[in-house]
């Protein structure tokens, strides 16, 4: 997913000279294609996660349309003050991308377990939060905060996951997306992050099961409509995230629903059902798959 | 460039309409406020290149003041450069007031808004690696207090700046000798200041905070060069102009009583 993002990256800095792209020192042998493209508009900050995010704001205020980018908790959690301070509340344009979502770089530790980010980057006003299930999601919301101004987080896989999408296949980010339908389904799973590939080959795999699957890579602002149309069509919903269940993926999914049935006193709410991490750390070696089934992030 | 006597004359007017607004809020910090206002005198009389009749002039130096929470003597500077009226600034402190009682970027000339200490470093290598990248020739200032060079940031700041040569760059220390909680040298001392700048490969200037002559020279001629960015440890007095409040603690926090603001409003008027 890293290499689709930064592909997409380059790709976009051709037309547009505001990108600016700045490491934490981190993204050897992934970031430079467009270090080498695109030397003047590349800065490695070195291993100074609030320096990064300050520097990037003060780019930004200067035209600059940033990325910044690092692993796991580093560009988010260790600037948390940066982020809300600098980043949203002047409204700039800075996009942070973390890689490693999740449990991706799962033998390496909680240290580097990205598992609080969603939660604590969506309680930010004018943060948007982006969290594609495939390379495909992942250009595409790559593509779109480049277009569109003001703070957002990309939460992005780390490197060789599957497409689940075809490729170049149609699809609107902005949206709750069908990935598979069956007949007379009446529960659906909304996954978020790369474990859409867990969920996709879960179902293919168990054709008995009958629940369709649909990806959700645009967590903030939530497709309301996307929510309403769900909610006239299944009776349960499961949400499956790589993430704490507090303030996560099935949180917003909740929140949003609430505030449904307040604007529409008619509406039905489906009966919720919500994978996440329970609250906890994990402090065993283990790969990302192993990882998932200790904290219970299977069906 | 203001003449000495001018100058002081723009210093009085800063603080005595600082201890306004302060007194009229019943805010704080007009300690930390005061020690800086010599250093802010300099820099809107002759040294910033900016226009205050157009704040976003995009050739203009920019200003970021760190210490937001002494914002009540940028806002009186400003005010008395020109940048808004200063009858505006009886809202400070109020409800629904842009005047809020640290540093806000909604008001005109101030570029960014500060409070948690810290920021303005950072954003400030931003804003001068920004210019390098564009080749344009804009300068970046950025005031702090010393107490706040007890935040990691800026020392990841400090060094960053020297490594991508932004001579574009000068940081002012208001180096007042007192912090939040007690004397600096108590709490986390800085000494030796001007050895650990040196030691990060800065350009180093010392000056008498209040010293007009000095302080001339010290930001007169920036950059220095040797593609270094520079700092000023201008050594300050905090409530610098009122006597009572002078090297006291208790006015970072204080709001003065009507009888201090009257007693320190006379002070001011028969200042030098």
């Amino acid at each position: 997913m890293r290499t689709a993002f930064i592909t997409k990256l380059a790709e976009l800095a051709r037309k547009d000279d505001s990108i600016f792209l700045i490491v934490g020192d981190l993204g050897f042998s992934v970031v430079e294609p467009f270090a080498n493209e695109f030397p003047a508009r590349f800065l490695n900050a070195g291993i100074a996660e609030q320096n990064m995010t300050g520097i990037a704001a003060g780019l930004a205020k200067e035209g600059f349309n940033v990325f910044t980018y690092s692993i796991g908790n580093f560009p988010t959690l260790r600037a948390m003050e940066q982020i809300r301070y600098d980043v949203c509340y002047h409204n700039l344009n800075v996009n942070i991308v973390s890689v490693g979502a999740g449990f991706a770089y799962g033998s390496l530790g909680a240290s580097h377990h990205a598992t609080e980010d969603i939660g604590m980057m969506r309680t930010l006003p004018n943060m948007r939060v982006f969290s594609p299930g495939d390379p495909l999601e992942a250009q595409l919301v790559t593509e779109y905060v480049a277009n569109h101004p003001g703070p957002s987080y990309l939460r992005i896989g780390k490197a060789g996951e599957s497409l689940v999408h075809k490729p170049n296949q149609d699809i609107s980010i902005q949206k709750i997306i069908p990935v598979i339908i069956k007949t007379n389904s009446d529960t659906a799973v909304i996954a978020t992050g790369s474990i859409l590939n867990y969920a996709y080959e879960y179902l293919k795999e168990n054709q008995e099961k009958p629940y369709d699957l649909y990806s959700c890579p645009t967590i903030k602002p939530i497709d309301k409509d996307s929510l309403v149309k769900l909610a006239e069509k299944y009776s349960q919903l499961i949400t499956l995230e790589e993430h704490q269940k507090s303030a996560g993926f099935g949180s917003m999914i909740l929140e949003s629903f609430h505030d449904l049935m307040e604007k529409y006193p008619d509406f039905v709410l489906p009966k919720i059902k919500r994978i996440a991490i329970p609250d906890a750390f994990i402090n065993v070696s283990g790969s990302q798959t192993f990882l998932r089934q200790q904290m219970g992030l299977i069906f | 460039m203001m003449n000495e006597t001018d100058l002081k004359l723009f210093a009085r007017n800063v603080r005595k309409e600082t201890l306004e607004i302060v007194y009229k809020a019943k805010a704080s910090h007009i300690g930390g406020a005061f020690s800086m206002v010599d250093l802010l005198t300099i820099l809107y009389n002759g040294i910033l290149n900016i226009n205050p009749h157009d704040p976003h002039w995009k050739d203009r130096d920019r200003f970021l003041l760190s210490k937001g929470h002494a914002c009540s003597s940028l806002y009186t500077t400003l005010a008395l450069t020109g940048y808004f009226p200063v009858k505006d600034l009886q809202s400070y402190g109020t409800d629904g007031s842009i005047y809020l009682s640290h540093a806000s970027h909604k008001v005109p000339g101030v570029e960014l808004s500060t409070g948690s200490l810290g920021h303005a470093l950072p954003v400030g290598c931003g804003l001068a690696l920004a210019a390098k990248r564009k080749q344009e020739n804009w300068r970046v200032f950025i005031l702090v207090s010393d107490g706040e060079l007890d935040e990691g940031s800026n020392w990841e700041a400090i060094l960053f700046a020297p490594q991508h040569r932004l001579d574009n760059l000068v940081l002012i220390v208001d180096y007042n000798k007192i912090q939040s909680m007690g004397n600096v040298k108590d709490v986390i001392d800085l000494h030796p200041l001007r050895e650990k700048f040196l030691a990060f490969n800065w350009n180093v200037i010392e000056s008498d905070g209040h010293d007009f002559n000095q302080l001339q020279k010290a930001f007169s001629g920036l950059p220095i060069g040797g593609l270094k960015p520079t700092v000023i440890i201008a050594h300050t007095i905090k409530g610098k102009g009122v006597q009572f409040m002078e090297n006291k603690l208790l006015w970072h926090y204080k709001s003065p009583s009507e009888k201090e603001y009257k007693e320190a409003l006379n002070l001011l008027e028969n200042l030098e």
